[in-house]
């Protein structure tokens, strides 16, 4: 049970950094992304041939993945995305699910289509009991390093001036260009960043979401769950929601191993009928 | 001429059929005549352009982004399928039932997918394709799961005409029950029901007003649809005698969309020329690229919304409203 529920958290706030940047580009922009979980791919399997091909450590490689996709992310939403942000939602939807098979053809021939993994250092292989729940230390890292983000994430919203301007664009992205915001900027740092976490969240989940390729479409329900869910007006929504959809995914395979992916896909369209505007959104939006 | 007359007269104009129309159905004919080494091709053809047709009313006419047509076709499917192993073997009763069947569906389901945004829209309708995708994987006594439904047998279609391996009958087949159901479709979108689902999409909120119950109207589009899915999905497990879980896979979905987009939305035609020249560039892609030919589909999307769908589309479409609006 606390096990379970262990598992549970780790998973849903493994979920939380992978999503998160997909919440501001449905947030800010209105932006249909449904190639969002091609770069956690790109982070996935760009972890792996640092580790595995080129030995770099585990940890060291996790904040070069950062850095790779982020730039990745920045680069594409500078030539390609920013041109189909005034598209209608259908455009968008055909955009992104084009790049989503490019990804996942361009992967396979690279890469071939078996499910590969990143090879962990052996102390993060180590289990131990607290409370009678079996604890692997991996898991634990996960819900460590990802708390900490989630955390890092609140406060640079809610200090700083850049997290001001941030939330000033996602509530009223006309306004806060009226106010000299550079919307368009402080969209592509975003971006940048979101498709960055999205990376890492790639390179740490692949042992336990699995990594192949066909990642970005097994994910991307996931993701747009967590994100409608849990609305853009926060970090506190996707992140409870995150954590929520993991717990019940974990339970749903452990207790109806037969349900499947039943549960969650149910669970969505029961939630999308009694909230349409997600869970946590604050009133007269 | 009365007002009244005025636009009697004019609906009535616009619902006739086009020499273009009588050209383009000719040469569906003379496909089904004298190009017997591409049967396979063509029914391939035939089945997905009534898919896209489907999708056409609903995006192209109802204004619904779909991202899960394929529940549509696949449920159609497997009905098919799995009334021969009932014992329902002749081919055109299996079809009126799956399309019966499907259209149900489609009316149930309407009532999640016409809420919300596009998003919502989006997302409903992708997870109703995911739920039938588990359903027909887990019930592996009903469906056969990941195996699929294997060693279907029609009796002769109408007790008259055994399915050849050459898919002369199925060709021919197809295309019959393509025509007639697309001439349905078509006098659907040009009836006064088709005009007033065209007012609810573009506008709810007047069409509301001037006394159309918008609801009911997307709701009887989107499950009319629905049963042209169905019936699609039926002919494709009748003439290719295999049901597997790839009829209700994903990328089904997105590749109708594609078709539909290649073709252009609303006007029906659209449907089944994009799925034409999609079936071909496919079928050639795959003997360059035999695993790989998903990337230049990607491609083809990206570049597609690159260029700006509508602009590219401008131009015939300009020029089918010319040749509909003469004679």
């Amino acid at each position: 049970m606390l096990t379970n529920l262990f598992d549970g958290l780790a998973y849903g706030m493994l979920l939380f950094v992978l999503a998160c940047g997909l919440s501001v580009t449905l947030g800010v922009m209105n932006f249909i992304n449904l190639a969002h979980g091609a770069f956690a791919m790109a982070g996935g399997y760009l972890a792996v041939a640092l580790v595995n091909t080129l030995g770099v450590p585990f940890l060291a490689c996790l904040p070069l993945v950062f850095v790779a996709t982020a730039l990745l992310g920045l680069l594409l939403e500078r030539t390609l995305y920013v041109h189909v942000y005034a598209r209608s939602h259908l455009d968008q939807v055909l955009f992104s699910i084009g790049l989503v098979f490019m990804a996942m053809a361009a992967i396979d021939y690279t890469r071939g289509s078996r499910q590969v993994f990143v090879r962990i250092p052996e102390w993060l292989n180590a289990r131990f009991e607290v409370l009678g729940a079996s604890i692997g230390a991996y898991r634990l890292m996960i819900v460590l390093l990802c708390g900490a983000i989630a955390l890092a994430l609140q406060l640079v919203l809610s200090r700083t001036r850049f997290g001001s301007r941030l939330r000033a664009a996602v509530d009223d992205p006309v306004v806060a260009r009226g106010l000299g915001i550079n919307v368009g900027a402080v969209f592509a740092l975003t971006f940048a960043v979101g498709s960055g976490l999205a990376g890492l969240g790639g390179a740490l989940g692949a042992e336990i979401l699995g990594l192949d390729p066909s990642f970005p479409l097994k994910y991307m329900v996931y993701f747009l769950i967590v994100v409608t869910v849990g609305g853009s007006a926060s970090i506190t929504g996707p992140f409870l929601a995150a954590v929520l959809l993991g717990m019940a995914d974990v339970a749903g395979k452990y207790y109806l191993p037969d349900g499947g992916g039943f549960v969650i896909y149910t669970l969505m369209i029961v939630l999308l009928l009694a909230r349409p505007n997600g869970l946590f959104v604050r009133g007269g939006r | 001429m009365t007002p009244r007359a005025r636009a009697a007269a004019s609906l009535r104009a616009a619902s006739r059929w086009r020499p273009a129309e009588y050209a383009f159905w000719a040469a569906a004919l003379a496909s089904w005549l004298f190009l017997p080494g591409q049967y396979l091709l063509l029914n391939e053809i035939a089945i997905a352009g009534l898919f896209a047709v489907s999708l056409d009313l609903v995006l192209g006419y109802g204004g619904i982004v779909s991202l899960g047509h394929a529940a549509f076709f696949g449920f159609g499917a497997y009905v098919a399928g799995l009334l021969t192993m009932a014992g329902v073997a002749e081919p055109l009763t299996g079809l009126l039932i799956a399309g019966v069947a499907t259209t149900l569906l489609g009316l149930a389901t309407s009532v999640l997918v016409l809420r919300g945004s596009d998003l919502t829209r989006i997302m409903v309708t992708l997870s109703v394709s995911l739920v039938l995708l588990e359903i027909a994987n887990r019930m592996t006594w009903l469906t056969g799961g990941a195996d699929g439904l294997q060693g279907i047998a029609f009796t002769p279609l109408l007790g008259l005409f055994e399915f050849d391996m050459f898919g002369r009958v199925a060709y021919g087949y197809s295309l019959a029950v393509l025509f007639v159901l697309f001439a349905l479709a078509r006098r659907l979108v040009v009836s006064p029901f088709g005009w007033s689902v065209r007012a609810a999409s573009g506008n709810p909120l007047r069409t509301a007003a001037i006394g159309i119950p918008v609801t009911r109207r997307l709701v009887g589009v989107y499950g009319f649809a629905a049963g042209l899915a169905g019936v699609a999905g039926a002919l494709l497990a009748q003439t290719s005698q295999f049901v597997s879980l790839d009829v209700l896979a994903f990328h089904r979905s997105a590749e109708v969309l594609l078709m539909l987009v290649i073709g252009g939305t609303g006007y029906l035609y659209g449907g089944l020329i994009g799925a034409l020249l999609f079936k071909v560039v496919q079928d050639r892609l795959a003997e360059l690229t035999p695993q790989y030919w998903q990337f230049w589909i990607g491609l083809l999307l990206v570049l597609l919304v690159l260029a700006g769908r509508e602009r590219l589309f401008a131009l015939p479409r300009a020029a089918w409203r010319a040749v509909w609006r003469r004679a």
